[in-house]
């Protein structure tokens, strides 16, 4: 920490009154500066680095061995065998399949629903607050609390909405199973895409919408032509932070079905190796393919970014 | 633009609608907790039969007050850790030109979308011989940790909004950068700070995949855990009216937080991601 590779001038500047802002002054408070970020931001980092990185390590080195808690002494080095083992299994081809279903459709319904509510919210003049306050019920609640409100509204005979797909347990079936969970996911998280939309919307300005207007276009173009390619870096932000959120999707499955009935997301999948099934190789194996898939995901989106990737405005 | 009696109830009628399916799931959990056991599988949306049964019944059991002890210890103290030290990483990537910067941004950003199951294996593995596991520490370091991302981010919009006129009249005045910092920039940041500590409050209070792995017994485990697991006050007994009393329990911070704090509360979620 205490060596820069800032340039020391060769010999030091003599100090004159008449020209208090000499070269040696500027790079003395540039390196002052430099030192303090240092000191600032190490903290963090430590912490991000100790917490995230070293375990991410651990779990490549834990995923090439044969590590079952239940036989430790049998532990060895097994090459890839753990992912021969996952990519050969049926389970975890079923559960990536989910999980892509679950992404793709609910954060499409989040897009549209929330654009939906993000106008709303932005043209409502009467009770503003109120309906800010409302929606941010559903982002700030326990996911877990949410999803048994679902489980139970769908319970046979207990749920008010159990009799809504016929008499039956929707909760037992794969096909309403996945869209009850999609429903959970769909009713949390569109408030938060919603006001990252309004956001992006007050970005607009007045002046295009009212200039399109006095050219005769019709609200749906003036939707279509002046908000929505205004609006792209906003709608590119938000669909990358909810697909990310979305593929790690656990708490509502974990609730509503606990992964039966074929409704198992990948990190069901992972979680189950590891605390059911006591093995933590496959367990790691299965955790490096999901951080693989979403490095593919968010690479995938900051193509599509360009310059307008999040945090840009942070960089140097 | 003269607004039309149509428009004004077209718009009232869709405000309507946000606001009952927002509430609804909460109100069905509170009729739940409020129903009489003989009365909970009816299906009635509202309760035929009040009690107040689930409420004393989960207090009695350590299961619920152990666990609602531990939320709010290992929330509070994860928050304040994770918002002191994003704090002053936000100052310094919001205001000083340091290299490194980016790489620092880039993590943050790193960890914010990283999948937590991807950590739950190999954490779990280390804080079993570190001796962590099951402990309030276990979980306060993941907390702190993806707590981190989201306020660093947060806090830098907000040190960005803090004009930077008022460092340069205290460096003049003879203030060091440091000094600067904590006299004249982090007392701004106040409000900046606590709207922060509440993101941060609701991402801890909130998760259940940390609580669940990390945790084996009621020393730590958290209430979205024990709501996860409840088995009821005794075996033969439903235990539905016991999980939406606990429900309903730790709800109420969030509606208190949301009520009070809404505008705070906007602001601090679309700040930090939509201005990238």
């Amino acid at each position: 920490m205490t060596t820069t590779q800032t340039v020391v001038p060769p010999r030091p500047v003599p100090a004159t009154t008449a020209k208090p802002e000499t070269k040696s002054h500027l790079t003395s408070a540039a390196r002052a500066e430099r030192r303090l970020g240092w000191m600032l931001c190490a903290p963090a980092v430590i912490v991000m680095l100790a917490v995230a990185a070293y375990p991410v390590a651990y779990s490549v080195y834990l995923s090439l061995q044969r590590y079952d808690l239940r036989f430790p002494d049998q532990a060895k080095f097994i090459g890839l065998g753990n992912y021969t083992a996952v990519l050969s299994s049926p389970y975890w081809w079923d559960a990536l399949v989910n999980t892509v279903i679950i992404t793709i459709a609910s954060v499409a319904i989040e897009l549209v629903v929330g654009m939906a509510l993000a106008l709303v919210m932005q043209r409502t003049l009467i009770g503003r607050g109120l309906v800010r306050t409302a929606i941010l019920v559903p982002y700030g609640i326990v996911t877990v609390v949410a999803a048994r409100s679902w489980q139970f509204a769908f319970t046979p005979s207990t749920g008010y909405l159990s009799k809504l797909l016929g008499n039956g347990a929707p909760l037992t079936h794969h096909g309403s199973a996945l869209a009850i969970i999609i429903l959970a996911e769909v009713w949390k998280t569109t408030p938060f895409m919603a006001l990252l939309l309004m956001a992006g919307l007050a970005l607009v300005p007045d002046d295009l919408q009212n200039a399109a207007k006095v050219d005769g276009a019709t609200a749906w173009q003036r939707f279509t032509h002046v908000t929505l390619p205004l609006m792209k870096p906003a709608i590119l932000v938000a669909l990358l932070f909810r697909a990310l959120d979305a593929f790690r999707i656990f708490d509502n499955i974990y609730i509503l079905t606990s992964g039966g009935h074929d409704t198992a997301s990948v990190s069901i999948l992972g979680y189950d190796n590891l605390f059911t099934g006591l093995n933590l190789g496959i367990g790691s194996a299965i955790s490096v393919l999901i951080f693989v898939c979403v490095a593919l995901i968010a690479l995938l989106f900051i193509k599509g970014f360009g310059a307008a990737a999040p945090g840009a405005d942070l960089r140097n | 633009m003269a607004i039309t009696t149509k428009q004004k109830i077209g718009w009232s009628t869709a405000n309507l609608v946000v606001i009952l399916v927002s509430f609804v799931p909460v109100l069905w959990i509170v009729s739940l907790s409020l129903k009489d056991p003989s009365t909970i599988t009816d299906g009635s949306f509202w309760p035929r039969k009040w009690t107040w049964e689930n409420y004393s019944g989960i207090f009695k059991t350590s299961e619920f007050t152990h666990a609602l002890v531990n939320s709010i210890g290992i929330a509070i103290i994860s928050t304040v850790l994770a918002v002191t030290v994003a704090s002053m990483a936000a100052y310094a990537i919001a205001r000083l030109r340091f290299p490194g910067k980016n790489v620092i941004v880039n993590t943050s950003l790193l960890i914010a979308m990283f999948p937590t199951i991807s950590l739950v294996t190999p954490l779990f593995n280390i804080e079993r011989s570190l001796g962590l596991f099951d402990t309030w520490l276990g979980l306060i370091i993941p907390y702190v940790t993806f707590g981190l991302p989201l306020a660093i981010f947060t806090l830098s919009a907000f040190f960005r909004e803090i004009p930077s006129d008022l460092e340069k009249a205290a460096k003049v005045d003879g203030a060091t950068p440091f000094q600067a910092f904590t006299k004249v920039i982090a007392p701004l940041a106040t409000p900046g700070m606590f709207t922060t500590a509440i993101l941060v409050f609701i991402f801890c209070w909130n998760d259940f995949l940390f609580a669940i792995s990390l945790t084996s017994t009621v020393r730590a485990r958290t209430v979205p855990a024990a709501i996860g697991f409840f088995t009821g006050n005794s075996q033969f007994e439903s235990p539905i009216g016991s999980i939406a009393a606990a429900s309903v329990i730790i709800t109420i911070p969030i509606i208190v937080f949301v009520m009070l704090f809404q505008r705070r509360i906007v602001a601090g979620l679309t700040s930090g991601a939509v201005k990238g």
